[in-house]
């Protein structure tokens, strides 16, 4: 298969999202902002890093890059989009998932390893992780914290869109646990179709032993056996 | 314009003697411009030309045959690592800066230091810093110094973490001596194949000279200037326009525009502005040369109208390049940056001259000879006195302190001593793990990162065998206040065991040494004594100095810093199974300690200026424990040879507060993730130590002494090859439970984990609440 990773004005995590593509045996290249098409890609990952230095508020300037219109298209069509830490947050800006990410609550940036609970093992995004695993990968932002109004919170509920939830290590959803103060512990969602998701955590960081963890591998390969098994569009 | 009349005030101002002005005439062979006094006043102060420092620098080792890039040759030094890959590294300092704006004096110091290692062509891939402040518990001057050490950290994080580096690694030390003079100093480390390497030379007659990066404007006037002065109230305030304004963000841009032009061939030679701006950057550029060079300042991108020639030359503005491009391909740097959105400008050319010509609106404002400016800077071999407060130290014996009655609840105020307790609150704010090379991050004894094919500039899918690199950065400012020479011993021989006990041999080491003014005699020994012992021990451990950055003037009206020569030492480690940490294993593992119990020709038994005496007994004196490079140089080995036969579980080093620390920090200092500390206690046997008091034995800081833990099946033969190689060994104990227990020949204590991990843990966050 074959993956587009994003890259903006300071992409900073964008050789790590290639690099944890490729450990899976699976290839994947880098696309400058400024191109209009997606190629031949199967799959698109925004990586995360501080694109356009944060300026504004975090993802707000990306969003309006030309490539974001191909990536929007192909959402349209069905094509899987993954959004890591700042690519998360550019999804929220470009209204293709809902909610918002917001400042950190202690106001610090938080660079840890944390633990994730998924909520939802039917999505194109998790399906290969384990049903009783708590997945262990690390977070760095500052600004994370999700935060969305009660109706919307209700409807990814209702839906069964939140994918990934902060909790410890034994699968609470602690306060404590939450590094950021998302709401409901939030760390990850996808939109109604299940094609486009987000998450604050980075499983780029966390695909090989020698790193700490491969438990973010474990998402990566589910995107890799959906478009393995299933038909999902690839871009024109 | 109109420039002022050069007067005797207005070269004092510029901080030249009237020596140094007579020279710089006689170079020029008239009076000097303006725009031309600013130049010698920055190339001459101490930052550019280490000019009371070079006669002790030339003591160093420099010299291996693994360095392609020396000390003093280019940005920064660099060594090979095998496989046609390469290592570029430095540290540098921006104290000063810190002192007056924090945020923005340490952020511009990480975008300096990581601007020099992309010129060299490498691409950065991990930061590590060292770190001082005045205490931070209490009251008074502790808010003041609080407020400094919150801000220089973020500043650390915002440019770091924008920029997308790991800040793996570093040290952080609270004491008097830092109050009003923080010191911040920033190390970067980057990789490249051989033939990558890029240099800083004007080459080339003809040659186009372009200008990239950010518009140049008013900020930083003279920044090198003011951070070889000594810093005062008044000075501070009014050198506040001295601090320069960073954006991690441009210098991102910039770093990937220059690695890929890098790339093309196209680039003949290339130079960041850092201190002293486009005037260091233009005259070394043609002095490695041996060319000249000629600039029109009307064609430098500039932030704000009417700037003057002098200020053009003298700005530090942050995250800006100078490119010597080949003549013909102009279009590879305009489409380059272009595609970045970065400002680029055409701005002079290559000559043959030799001279250094700079033209404002077509007239000549400064002409000097590049060579002589750069490298006839004047020499001063300083006076030097030995201080008197060294007879004291001297003197001070044990007999007037009483030995611990509650070593328990000792040991748990030494471990919340901020400068022992953990750092979690720095290191967390800093993203450690960007670049997916981190594999043992901020908390054990040297930080450990992989360089993949793919950490590498211009990366082809090519296959690459991986490279494990290790560093740390050490210096106990106290033992070298006390005894400069052993401390300037001991800042080496701590950093080569910390990367010992992680599995790694040394290749190289930077330095950054802080100190306060060379026209004082005694401060002056301090820095002489203290270089005398850096070089001593750096030949010892077979690690060459490659280059690295002097802090002069560090005082404040209280009086000077505690002289800190950082020591930041690279090594590489040879497998991925021989990577060591520093956390006890598994239970049951036997608990050995390397190295004798303590120094019983110490007669302060290694507690001369400890952590001990400074928190319990509330006293910084006595001669500290003595460094001999022989002993440590058999230790680091036998111990490297232990781990390279795969015996070894754990190692970890004993430094400030002695063993008990040391078993203590075995015991708690395992992450598994937020909130989820790895707690693991241990029986420990130290009945049969009945000749030395109990502080000593507990809390002395007794040189060359390492913990490790191996099987129970093991311990014997790791005894029996240490003791077999000349290193003392004996089990003192074994891993297990849920607590730490020590038996002592007197008596037995012991402290549950989690009331030791607390007051660790905990103790800056709670200072900083």
């Amino acid at each position: 298969m074959n993956f587009a990773v994003l890259q903006f004005p300071a992409s900073n995590c964008d050789q790590d999202c290639v690099h944890a593509v490729r450990v899976t045996g699976h290839s994947a290249s880098l696309l400058w902002h400024k191109e209009t098409s997606l190629g031949n890609a199967d799959a698109v990952v925004i990586p995360g890093g501080f694109s356009y230095g944060d300026y504004l508020r975090t993802g707000a300037i990306a969003r309006f890059s030309p490539i974001m219109q191909a990536v929007q298209k192909f959402a349209d069509e069905g094509g899987l989009v993954l959004g890591v830490c700042n690519g998360f947050q550019i999804l929220c800006e470009a209204g293709m998932l809902p909610g918002a990410l917001i400042r950190n609550r202690d106001l610090q940036f938080h660079c840890e390893q944390i633990f994730l609970k998924t909520g939802n093992f039917e999505t194109p995004f998790t399906s290969k992780i384990p049903r009783d695993k708590i997945m262990k990968i690390p977070i760095a932002h500052g600004e994370g914290c999700y935060f969305a109004d009660e109706a919307t919170l209700a409807k990814l509920k209702a839906n069964n869109q939140i994918l990934w939830q902060y909790c410890d290590a034994t699968g609470n959803l602690t306060d404590t646990a939450n590094p950021n103060g998302s709401l409901m512990n939030i760390a990850g969602i996808c939109n109604e179709r299940r094609n486009v998701a987000g998450l604050m955590p980075h499983p780029d960081r966390a695909s090989e032993e020698i790193l700490g963890s491969a438990d973010g591998r474990l998402i990566f390969e589910s995107v890799i056996d959906a478009l393995q098994s299933k038909t999902i569009k690839k871009a024109a | 314009m109109t420039e002022p009349a050069i007067t005797p005030e207005l070269v004092q101002k510029h901080n030249l003697t009237p020596e140094e002005y007579a020279h710089a005439k006689k170079i020029l062979g008239r009076e000097p411009s303006y725009t031309e006094l600013g130049i010698f006043s920055v190339m001459w102060s101490e930052h550019c030309s280490y000019k009371n420092t070079r006669p002790l620098l030339k003591t160093f080792p420099t010299k291996s045959p693994k360095i392609l890039v020396g000390a003093g040759e280019e940005n920064a030094g660099i060594i090979d690592i095998g496989d046609g890959l390469a290592i570029a590294f430095k540290i540098e300092s921006h104290n000063h800066p810190s002192a007056v704006e924090p945020f923005q004096g340490a952020a511009t110091g990480v975008g300096g230091i990581v601007r020099d290692i992309f010129t060299m062509g490498a691409r950065p891939v991990c930061a590590i810093n060292s770190l001082r402040f005045g205490p931070i518990t209490g009251n008074g001057a502790a808010a003041n110094n609080r407020r400094l050490f919150s801000g220089v950290v973020n500043g650390i994080a915002h440019y770091g973490n924008c920029f997308g580096i790991p800040t793996i690694a570093g040290e952080v030390y609270f004491d008097k001596s830092y109050e009003g003079n923080p010191l911040v100093n920033a190390f970067c480390l980057g990789v490249l194949r051989h033939e990558q390497i890029a240099r800083g030379a004007a080459k080339g007659i003809g040659n186009p000279v372009f200008y990239v990066g950010p518009a140049t404007g008013r900020d930083g006037l003279a920044g090198a200037a003011f951070a070889s002065q000594d810093l005062t109230e008044e000075s501070a305030e009014q050198q506040r326009g001295a601090v320069q304004v960073g954006d991690p963000f441009m210098e991102k841009l910039v770093c990937e525009a220059c690695l890929e032009l890098l790339a093309t061939g196209a680039v003949a030679g290339i130079q960041d502005m850092g201190a002293a701006g486009l005037t260091c950057s233009t005259c070394e550029t043609a002095a490695r040369a041996g060319t000249g060079i000629e600039i029109e300042l009307n064609k430098v991108p500039q932030r704000v109208p009417n700037m003057s020639s002098y200020e053009i030359m003298l700005s530090e503005s942050q995250e800006r390049m100078l490119i010597i491009v080949h003549k013909g391909r102009e279009e590879e740097v305009k489409r380059i940056f272009d595609k970045w959105d970065l400002p680029w400008a055409e701005v002079g050319f290559v000559t043959d001259t030799g001279r250094m010509v700079v033209k404002h609106r077509g007239k000549v404002v400064a002409d000097i000879p590049a060579k002589k400016i750069a490298d006839e800077s004047p020499i001063y071999q300083r006076e030097s006195a030995e201080p008197e407060y060294l007879k004291e130290v001297r003197a001070f014996r044990l007999d007037g302190i009483s030995d611990t009655t509650h070593p328990a609840e000792d040991l748990k105020k030494l471990l919340a001593w901020p400068s022992i307790a953990s750092k979690n609150w720095v290191y967390r704010q800093y993203d450690h793990m960007v670049r997916d090379g981190s594999v043992v991050c901020p908390g054990s004894d040297a930080a450990v990162i992989r360089i993949k094919a793919d950490s590498l500039p211009d990366a082809p899918n090519e296959k690459l065998p991986e490279k494990l690199i290790a560093m740390t950065v050490d210096c106990n400012g106290t033992y070298v206040y006390l005894d400069p020479y052993e401390g300037g011993k001991a800042a080496v021989t701590e950093a080569c065991r910390n990367l010992a006990c992680s599995g790694a041999v040394p290749l190289g080491v930077t330095d950054n040494l802080n100190f306060g003014s060379p026209m004082k005699p005694e401060l002056f020994w301090q820095l002489k004594e203290s270089v005398r012992g850096l070089a001593e021990a750096c030949r010892a451990f077979n690690a060459p100095v490659t280059g690295g950055n002097c802090s002069l003037y560090n005082q404040s009206p209280a009086g000077p810093i505690d002289p800190t020569p950082t020591v930041a030492v690279v090594g590489l480690i040879d497998k991925p199974e021989h990577v060591t940490t520093q956390w006890f294993k598994d239970e049951g593992d036997a608990i050995i300690l390397l190295g004798e119990i303590a120094d019983k020709k110490d007669p302060l038994l290694g507690l001369g200026g400890s952590a001990y005496l400074q928190v319990i007994q509330d006293k910084k004196t006595g001669t500290p424990p003595p460094c001999d490079l022989e002993t440590a140089r058999t230790l680091h080995t036998t111990l490297l040879g232990l781990i390279q036969s795969g015996l070894i579980k754990s190692a970890h080093d004993c430094s400030e507060g002695g063993l008990a620390v040391c078993l203590a920090e075995s015991c708690i200092s395992q992450l598994v993730g937020r909130e989820t500390p790895r707690l693991i206690g241990a029986q420990i046997d130290l009945a049969p130590f009945t000749d030395i008091r109990l502080d000593a034995l507990l809390f002395g800081e007794t040189q060359s002494r390492i913990v490790v833990t191996c099987a129970p099946l093991d311990a014997a033969k790791v005894v029996e090859r240490a003791k077999l190689l000349g290193v003392p060994a004996v089990q003192i104990g074994k891993v297990g439970a849920d607590k730490l227990v020590v038996k002592t020949p007197a008596t037995e204590f012991s402290a549950p984990l989690a009331e030791l991990h607390d007051p660790w843990w905990n103790a800056i966050a709670r200072a900083m609440a």
